[in-house]
């Protein structure tokens, strides 16, 4: 889960790193009165969940407070990567002598936290790590000790950031890291990290990403989740328990485990289709899991066919082929069907769909050629 | 010979609800040793036959148990899991889907120095067919036999179980590693095990986009195999930045492609199956070489 600059900055100042004197905005006016009450040039931020924002031009700075105005009209209703921007935040603009960029996140292969330091900021990190690995410094601190004095010291050292601002690296880092621990971060970044030219340092954006596994004990940072409208579907599929992600063909996928999915969305590709989700139901696939599972690939208006992919498990083939059966009775699908039951019972189930207005095959190859066929086929009338 | 477990390993079941409650009897049925579980309280009482244990250091005491199956839901589990590895469970096999990534990176941080091998989470278990199940998957799909199979998905796992026993080839062991961002047991490390394993003739690994994992199985593999291995690849038509279902299976940025997985298989000069339904005729021909 996302939060927008302005509330991870809200959460780097709590914990004791520096930021620049800010204020959030709905409204033109209101951003004019945040620049007056600040009283020097600012920068006016969209605040939306997307990467990109000043290409997009997101971000602009504005040198007083009509400007300001003037500004938050421009980027108040804008479209970033899809995403309408709804508020913007009006922060001091910065006296930036130089950049860095300060991040940490998990990782997978130590499995270990990496605190990663550079000289080089402002720039995605990714970038960097391309076009000069050696800029970037790395530690990985146990996550039971958190990050320690003398792993941030080795940190700056590495980077070769500046002996003044050293100590206030060092600090900084190491405040990050409890901000990291405490919020159950997948990922928090601070950049750029400025340098002023006074030789004081502050977060000049904000990143924080939380583990959405750890949600039940962040109750203050679950209050911040937003959904975007092309995130409902997903939101809705989650409450029901299932995992779906929107893609952009035509066959809509219902299946049971994600590494089952995964291939059935490979085996529709395999076959010359798209497919136009991935939809895990988890363990089983009685009725009402069926029913709901159809309802949210079906209110995708692209979906031509369906395959539904089960593999009987613990749940025997001829319980989800009763299942399919009492749905599509009650209420019969808009596009045709493929059914492919494998495992467990799996001959009984597919004998119980003999002669229901659906396709039923035998293996994950055959169903998908045959959803790709349908999909393909011209709109009856 | 076998990895991980065999007839002779057992099994206490931490978190005796309806899940833990249901996969035991399944177990038992399967001929697992399930001695005994655990539920603070609940001491000295059976449930469904089963003797249970306050704590898993007097159930360890008690029943001489070397391995454990968790079954606690995830806010509690991290507590679970370092039970059972302070009380020196040999074999700890996680089914718990959803811990935080950070009660796991301190799990792994403790098996650093631990004397435990943690199988999971949020995987299917393992198996050693004919000998024993510690896990969630239906035993009808695996049959005994020479095949390793380690895999980071569930019912995955069982299709291509199936799909090896239809066409007669059996398992020696087969490790459902988990689909999570930090597991006890990495894909390489599971294949290790079963290169190692006299039992094994080959190894199947099926993998996900998401981390490097398979990469470094490869890579090992490439330095060290002795035995032949076929590969299958999931999410290989998934787009970049989306989760597909694991919290692990992600592509981010140019980390963690179907195709540098592939690639990383084929410079081994192990076969990548383009369907699981191809697994077992590559298999057969890399046996036959």
């Amino acid at each position: 889960m996302k939060v927008h600059e302005y509330q991870a900055k809200q959460i780097l100042q709590r914990a004791g790193i520096p930021i620049p004197d800010g204020r959030l905005a709905t409204t033109p006016d209101e951003a004019e009165s945040a620049a007056k009450a600040i009283g020097a040039s600012v920068a006016v931020k969209a605040q939306v969940h997307a990467g990109g924002r000043g290409k997009a031009g997101g971000i602009k700075v504005a040198k007083s407070p009509s400007d300001a105005k003037a500004a938050a009209t421009a980027i108040l209703g804008m479209e970033i990567k899809g995403l309408r921007v709804g508020k913007v935040y009006v922060e001091r603009a910065a006296d930036v002598a130089s950049e860095l960029y300060l991040g940490i996140t998990l990782d997978r292969d130590r499995r270990r936290p990496v605190v990663m330091l550079s000289t080089v900021g402002g720039m995605e990190i990714e970038e960097v790590a391309v076009a000069s690995p050696n800029k970037i410094a790395r530690g990985w601190p146990s996550p039971l000790l958190g990050l320690l004095a003398f792993e941030a010291r080795a940190l700056v050292f590495a980077a070769g950031v500046a002996e003044a601002q050293r100590e206030t690296v060092v600090d900084i880092a190491r405040r990050l890291y409890r901000v990291y621990a405490e919020t159950d971060a997948n990922l928090v970044e601070i950049n750029p990290l400025f340098v002023q030219k006074d030789g004081s340092v502050l977060a000049g954006d904000a990143k924080l990403d939380v583990d959405d596994n750890a949600l039940f004990r962040q109750a203050e940072l679950a209050k911040l989740k937003e959904v975007s409208p092309d995130e409902e579907a997903e939101e809705r599929a989650r409450a029901l328990g299932f995992s779906f992600v929107q893609l952009d063909g035509d066959v809509g996928i219902i299946g049971n485990g994600a590494g089952l999915v995964m291939a059935t969305l490979d085996a529709v590709r395999n076959a010359g289709g798209r497919a136009a989700n991935f939809l895990d139901v988890g363990g089983g696939a009685k009725e009402a899991v069926v029913k709901a599972a159809l309802e949210i690939v079906l209110s995708n208006p692209r979906v031509r066919s369906v395959m539904i992919n089960i593999f009987g498990g613990i749940t025997r083939g001829d319980e989800v082929a009763k299942g399919i059966l009492a749905v599509i009775e009650k209420h019969p699908p808009s596009v045709p069907l493929v059914v492919r039951l494998s495992g467990t019972e799996a001959e009984a189930g597919r004998r119980l769909l003999e002669g229901a207005a659906l396709e039923s095959r035998a293996t994950m190859d055959e169903a998908a050629a045959e959803a790709v066929r349908l999909a393909q086929e011209p709109a009856r009338a | 010979m076998s990895v991980l477990l065999d007839r002779n390993t057992r099994v206490i079941v931490q978190g005796m609800g309806r899940e833990g409650r249901f996969h035991a009897d399944r177990m038992k049925e399967y001929g697992t040793k399930v001695v005994g579980g655990t539920k603070p309280g609940a001491g000295g009482t059976f449930i469904d036959g089963i003797p249970m244990f306050d704590t898993v250091a007097s159930a360890v005491e008690e029943t001489g148990a070397n391995a454990s199956i968790v079954f606690v839901p995830a806010p509690a589990a991290m507590d679970a899991l370092l039970e059972a590895i302070d009380a020196q469970i040999e074999l700890v096999i996680a089914i718990t889907e959803g811990i935080p990534v950070a009660d796991m990176l301190k799990v792994a941080a403790v098996l650093e120095t631990a004397a435990t091998t943690l199988v999971g989470p949020n995987g299917p278990g393992a198996i050693t067919p004919g000998q024993s199940k510690i896990g969630i998957m239906p035993a009808e799909n695996f049959s005994p036999g020479g095949v390793g199979f380690v895999s980071r998905s569930g019912t995955l796992t069982y299709e291509i179980a199936d799909l090896l026993t239809r066409a007669g080839l059996g398992q020696s062991t087969c490790i459902g590693v988990g689909g999570d961002p930090v597991i006890g047991l990495p894909t390489p490390d599971a294949v290790r095990l079963l290169n190692e394993d006299p039992a094994t003739e080959a190894i199947v690994i099926v993998g996900e986009i998401g981390g490097s994992a398979e990469e470094r199985a490869a890579e090992y593999l490439r330095a060290e195999g002795k035995k032949p291995a076929v590969a299958f690849i999931a999410g290989r038509s998934a787009p970049p930045g989306k989760r597909m279902g694991h919290a692990g299976a992600i592509v981010s940025g140019n980390q963690g492609t179907a195709e540098s997985k592939v690639r990383g298989f084929e410079e081994a000069g192990i076969p990548v199956a383009s369907a699981p339904s191809d697994i077992p005729r590559l298999l057969k021909e890399v046996l036959h070489h």
